[in-house]
């Protein structure tokens, strides 16, 4: 059932190009496709273990900045006289980069935050925000500050025996999201249904309990961190190379924002729920433009949420799977509808 | 005295909240696969040893060893690695879950398997998965819940809820057990049937160290019993000679209970 459901979803997705043909709603999907892969990973961290990261941008934007300086190359002097110049590389070795670079900071920032947690990780992850965005400011050699990194990449896939394909049309776009979405999509249903998204649930339902059958709590929710934060470089490397130009602007916390009402909205701890949810935010402003003002859009916006949240309060995907579901307890029914949070939240 | 090799030793153990003493000076021993009962009155710091024997808690002063192994400064999920699994009084289960997926979630020191393996869903880490559905499967029978392995444990009864603990408890496969208060909430026959279990426990070799309140069941199921009264040890002992001990029917027990 649920597999019919989800092989649905996949095939509808990916005959989108094959009748769309505005190009503008196509670059809508593609960027919203973007910070829906930013949503999942976010939704690994705050539906999963519980912990909020309230600077989850800071790694989409670390990725799309080391992303976009592994393509572009760069020549900068470092304290002491050296000088570190870099030359191009292809882009697709800046996602492979990107990935690996915020993965990183994610373990330092768990590493940092986990032993205190709660509220506290909430801080330190905003504060991680906005001390990688005044840099992405203010280190103007690096990252031209202000004036945006430009003319930045796209990706180039290698083919062997024919060279490589520069992915430069919309379309060739929507499907490398539309790949690197269901990559993110199934690596999280995995980890979450293995013994590390036991642990996990364990922890965000009762952690003296979890700690006594010996589960390690720094571990675990380090590695949530390692992967959701590695998740979002990838999203983040994504970006860049589509859109093509980056700015500090990308760390804004309003984006941080955005994702969190993704996940809460499709529903967090569900699998499926900030797909949900991050289309349908992603998509409204575009649906709203032109049926009305600027200022009422977002009032529009804002109303629509209130709405999803008050008639469905645990999210979209975990409510009408309830519904759907009510008389049946099996597993696969518990897997949709595991939010299990409402307490904690 | 029995020739039992010790299990577990505690040495002049201390805690102390500020000015507040817990447990002033406590020193027992627990010898392998005995069931030993930690007693006394409402805050004789009965659950501050727990507490202290599992790492939630680090003593003021004295020690704790485990098997030739200080406990001093260990994480609690270092100690469970150790063996040395607990229960709790309160907090007993992972409420959102099914019972058979708290049994996962116990089994979490079985189930021990790469990271990237479980990803990929590699053959080990789906054999070490179909063990452990199995393994939850068995201690779901032992602690006699079969019925209710699939409703949401929150929603079980307090008296299924400790046992479902205990599963828990049992599923991190200890070599000794410390049960908190189990059987408090339970009826007559629930607690019946529980003595039972402690004894099934028990027969497979496992240790079992016993804070509890119920009297009869603790004079029925211990073979020792330590009183702890206002932070110290007051007496020490087989069941019959607890119940007669002057002191500890002065300090605590009573005469209904003495009687028992």
């Amino acid at each position: 059932m649920r597999i019919v459901v989800t092989i649905l979803a996949v095939a509808a997705l990916a005959s989108v190009p094959l009748w769309l043909r505005d190009p503008y709603l196509l670059n809508a999907l593609i960027t919203t496709g973007i910070f829906v892969i930013g949503a999942m990973s976010l939704n690994l961290l705050l539906g999963f273990t519980g912990q909020l990261s309230l600077g989850h941008i800071a790694f989409f934007g670390i990725g799309a900045y080391v992303s976009a300086l592994t393509s572009l190359g760069f020549d900068v002097g470092l304290p002491g006289g050296f000088r570190v110049v870099h030359e191009p590389w292809p882009p697709i070795i800046g996602l492979v980069f990107a990935i690996l670079a915020a993965g990183l900071c994610g373990y330092f920032v768990g590493l940092l935050s986990f032993r205190v947690r709660g509220a506290y990780f909430v801080i330190v992850t905003i504060s991680f925000a906005e001390v990688v965005r005044l840099v992405a400011l203010n280190w103007v050699e690096l990252t031209q500050g202000p004036l945006a990194l430009t003319n930045i990449p796209s990706i180039a896939l290698p083919l062997p025996g024919f060279g490589e394909l520069t992915l430069r049309t919309k379309m060739q776009n929507y499907y490398l999201v539309l790949v690197v979405a269901l990559i993110a999509y199934l690596l999280i249903a995995r980890l979450v249904r293995s013994h590390f998204g036991r642990a996990m649930r364990g922890l965000m339902e009762n952690e003296t309990l979890a700690v006594s059958v010996g589960i390690d709590v720094t571990r675990t929710l380090t590695l949530a961190a390692v992967i959701s934060a590695a998740i979002a470089g990838a999203a983040g490397s994504l970006y860049a190379h589509y859109i093509r130009i980056i700015d500090p602007e990308v760390f804004a916390f309003i984006n941080t924002v955005t994702m969190v009402i993704m996940v809460i909205s499709g529903g967090k701890g569900s699998l499926a729920g900030p797909v949900v949810g991050g289309l349908i935010f992603g998509l409204l402003p575009v649906a709203l433009r032109p049926v009305m003002a600027p200022e009422a859009q977002w009032i529009a916006y804002g109303g629509v949420l209130m709405a999803i949240l008050f008639v469905l309060p645990r999210g979209i995907v975990p409510s009408l799977a309830q519904r759907l579901t009510k008389r049946r307890s099996s597993t696969a029914a518990l897997a949709l509808t595991e939010t299990g949070i409402e307490e904690r939240a | 005295m029995t020739a039992r090799s010790v299990a577990m030793t505690i040495e002049q153990v201390a805690v102390r909240f500020g000015g507040l003493v817990a447990i002033s000076d406590m020193s027992f021993t627990v010898g392998e696969g005995e069931i030993v009962s930690l007693i006394g009155p409402n805050g004789a710091g009965k659950t501050t040893a727990f507490n202290v024997m599992t790492g939630f808690l680090t003593p003021s002063a004295g020690r704790v060893t485990y098997r030739d192994t200080a406990l001093n400064g260990l994480k609690p999920h270092e100690i469970a690695d150790l063996g040395l699994i607990r229960t709790f009084q309160r907090t007993s289960v992972f409420p959102n879950d099914t019972v058979y997926d708290n049994l996962l979630i116990g089994l979490h020191r079985q189930g021990r398997v790469r990271l990237l393996d479980a990803i990929l869903g590699l053959p080990g880490a789906r054999a070490s998965e179909r063990k452990l559905r199995q393994r939850a499967s068995e201690l779901i029978e032992w602690v006699g819940l079969e019925r209710r392995a699939h409703d949401l444990a929150g929603s079980l009864s307090y008296g299924e809820q400790r046992l479902v603990g205990v599963a828990l408890a049992l599923a991190a496969e200890p070599s000794m057990l410390l049960l908190d208060e189990p059987v408090s909430g339970m009826n007559a026959s629930e607690t019946h049937r529980f003595v039972e279990l402690i004894r099934s426990i028990r027969d497979r070799g496992i240790t079992i160290l016993l804070v509890e309140h119920d009297m009869p069941m603790v004079m029925t199921v211990s073979d020792r019993i330590v009183v702890l009264n206002y932070g110290r040890i007051i007496a020490e002992g087989t069941p019959d000679v607890i119940r007669n001990d002057p002191a500890v029917i002065e300090a605590y027990l009573g005469h209904g209970a003495a009687r028992a």
